[in-house]
């Protein structure tokens, strides 16, 4: 019985990884020059905020939650970033501190506001992605230029692996938080807690789990990772734009889902976000190596294997559950 | 039956009164602050003046809040409504388009395909969107804003397939009559909301299906055993919402001439997710007022509309509104922990929400 819980558990997470090889397999078969290490590794490059993102929201819907500010968190540190940087003088490393505190602060009203003032996490984040978004542009309307010479030197240092093949710094942070979060889902008590709240909240209260606390820490570091992928998305994009990383939360819970994270809670893996950002970016890739696909069919090729992972989900689900009980299957959702 | 009438007529009046409140303080505001805002005149045959304008401006996102209610008093939640929004539009865009003919040296714009047969499909199209997020919701079974992500990341890419990428411009005279032009002194699109809302009225309190829906919100198993056909009302929340929102893309390709999928109804879910809540009604689901929600989309309005007078960067309406839902929910929260005495039986699907119990 315990084998087969943990096979079905991974199934999600196999499918994906075997549909990033697939999709890479096909590329390279396909078009020519699509077979290099610079390819996979500039999906890295490209999507490094993207995984960091990923990571976290994960996390929040493990809890059984959602974070929508993602996005906006990230255009709102950039902006506070561009405007320490270049207003206040700032030294480098205080701006990111800046940053961070903002982005905390905001991850701990949200999950205050959840956990004590029960508010649904979907409205709750929905307000917070608002008031970051109306804060960038009460900052600064307009796109403003990092021409900080740190954050100049870490977007473009490029660190040679073989040659021809290069990665940027924000890989390596972002690779970085990745171990982190694989540690703090898998190997902490915090991460535990977070899982048995996903599965089942009050269970989680009534085997005298710190439920409460558990529910704001997870929304303050998801605002806190989403300040850190600001920060790499500066290193990206060396400016500052209210509308910068606009609907990115919406690819951060697609990474998700395809990533094996069930929308319900309590199940899945932050490492399946990687590969989930992966896949979105591989298919990027291949529209553009295709060359005469309008770029919109990422949006629909991505929301198509949302789709059918969220079906093949619920079908995972619902055998489950049909196993454990014997209650019609309708009724359960 | 006497005692219920008045129960629900209490019940009504409890729930429109914060919404109408918040309306009228905006007003009083507007009113001391913006000189000329109540001054409707009359220009050639039509009435004119900010409070025109703001209704007017608000039927899109009347239409859209009506079906939100819906959908939201069963229990579910539609944000793909923004990009049906712009699959509608790009559709009649493109399918009236105009091109500009000459005969005997007078101008004359002819449209592609008949006004009404592109009106028809877009709206066909906007239904099909709907049927659609019933599948998944109620047929499959997904989380309501899950499925309904779907849609909402795919719309966008597919009205921008339907318009290849340009801003379509429509150069066709009668099409502009929907969303700018004037009925017996006012905008032509007011008399379509009022047409729609009467209809939906209607269709709630005088059928069952109102009592049907305010069940299913409430708690979708007993429903079913109750021997309602829950599926089937789902499958119809999310046909309307998908409707309206589609006739809001026509109003809206209508009144700026033109459909641009990238930014037509670009967060306009929301707003219409916060014209509900502001209307009183329970996220929850379950019992719930249409007409709250068409106030709640006047306030929205009328609160955008007043930022924009005041000078204030517009960007700001942002931040106001999320400060408005969550001063809203904390009240909505505080009522519910009072008469919710256990706590925290928020849990999973289906569970008591906090909202719900305030009654």
């Amino acid at each position: 019985m315990k084998n087969l819980q943990i096979n079905s558990k991974f199934v999600p997470l196999l499918i994906t990884i075997g549909l990033f090889l697939a999709l890479f397999a096909a590329g390279s078969v396909s078009y020519e020059g699509f077979f290099s290490m610079q390819v996979v590794l500039n999906l890295l490059v490209d999507n490094a905020f993207l995984i960091i993102v990923g990571l976290s929201q994960a996390l929040v819907i493990i809890l059984g939650g959602i974070d929508l500010s993602c996005g906006a968190l990230i255009a709102l540190s950039s902006m506070v970033a561009a405007y320490s940087l270049s207003h206040l003088n700032l030294h480098p490393a205080l701006a990111v501190l800046a940053v961070l505190i903002v982005c905390s602060a905001f991850g701990f009203v949200q999950g205050w506001l959840i956990t004590y003032r029960k508010f649904q996490p979907f409205i709750a984040t929905l307000c917070g992605m608002f008031v970051a978004r109306g804060l960038c542009f009460m900052i600064n309307q307009d796109t403003v230029p990092i021409t900080d010479p740190f954050f100049v030197t870490m977007a473009t240092t490029r660190i040679k692996l073989i040659p021809g093949a290069a990665i940027s710094t924000s890989v390596i942070i972002a690779l970085v938080i990745v171990a982190l979060y694989i540690y703090i889902a898998h190997f902490t008590k915090f991460g535990r807690a977070v899982y048995a709240i996903g599965g089942n909240e009050q269970s989680a209260r009534l085997m005298g789990l710190p439920v409460d606390r558990t529910k704001v820490l997870a929304y303050t570091l998801s605002g806190f990772t989403s300040g850190l992928a600001g920060i790499v998305f500066c290193f990206y994009m060396l400016s500052a734009y209210g509308l910068n990383a606009m609907a990115l939360e919406m690819d951060a819970i697609a990474a998700a889902v395809i990533g094996g994270t069930l929308m319900t809670g309590g199940v899945g893996f932050v490492i399946g976000s990687v590969f989930g950002v992966m896949i979105e970016g591989i298919m990027q890739t291949l529209i553009t190596f295709q060359g005469d696909l309008n770029s919109w069919w990422t949006r629909i090729a991505v929301a198509f294997l949302l789709c059918v992972f969220i079906v093949v989900q619920r079908v995972l689900v619902l055998k489950r559950e049909a196993k454990k009980r014997i209650r019609p299957v309708e009724f359960i959702a | 039956m006497e005692s219920r009438k008045k129960m629900d007529k209490r019940l009504i009046d409890n729930q429109l009164f914060w919404p109408l409140f918040a309306l009228a303080v905006l007003l009083v505001f507007d009113f001391f602050y913006l000189k000329g805002f109540f001054q409707i005149e009359i220009v050639e045959g039509h009435l004119y003046g900010s409070l025109i304008d703001i209704v007017n401006r608000a039927t899109p996102l009347m239409f859209m809040s009506i079906g939100m209610t819906l959908v939201i008093a069963s229990g579910g939640i539609d944000i793909s409504v923004g990009s049906v929004l712009a699959i509608s539009g790009a559709i009649t865009a493109i399918m009236i388009g105009g091109d500009l003919v000459f005969v005997d040296g007078v101008q004359h714009h002819v449209a592609h395909y008949p006004m009404a047969v592109a009106i028809l499909v877009a709206l066909v199209a906007a239904v099909v969107g709907g049927l659609w997020n019933g599948l998944l919701i109620a047929k499959l079974g997904v989380n309501a804003m899950v499925g309904t992500l779907i849609l909402l990341v795919a719309g966008r890419g597919i009205a921008q397939l339907i318009v290849d990428g340009n801003v379509i411009t429509v150069y066709y005279e009668p099409f502009f009559y929907i969303g700018s032009g004037f009925f017996l002194g006012l905008p032509f699109s007011i008399y379509l909301v009022a047409a729609f809302l009467a209809l939906i009225m209607w269709l709630v309190k005088k059928t069952a299906f109102g009592l049907f829906l305010e069940a299913l919100g409430s708690n979708r198993v007993s429903s079913r055993f109750t021997g309602l056909n829950v599926q089937k009302i789902m499958w119809a929340c999310y046909a309307i919402s998908g409707l309206c929102a589609g006739i809001a893309g026509i109003i809206v390709a209508s009144e700026v001439k033109s459909a641009d999928a990238n930014n037509a109804g670009l967060f306009i879910e929301l707003d219409a997710i916060l014209s509900v809540v502001l209307g009183g009604n329970s996220m929850a689901g379950g019992r719930f007022s249409v007409i709250g929600s068409v106030i709640g989309a006047l306030v929205v309005q009328t609160l955008t509309t007043t930022i924009y007078a005041v000078g204030v960067p517009p960007e700001v309406t942002m931040v106001v509104k999320a400060l408005v839902v969550i001063v809203i929910y904390l009240i909505q929260s505080q009522m519910g922990m009072k008469t919710l005495k256990t706590p925290a039986a928020s849990a999973g699907e289906g569970a008591l929400k906090a909202g719900e119990a305030k009654s």
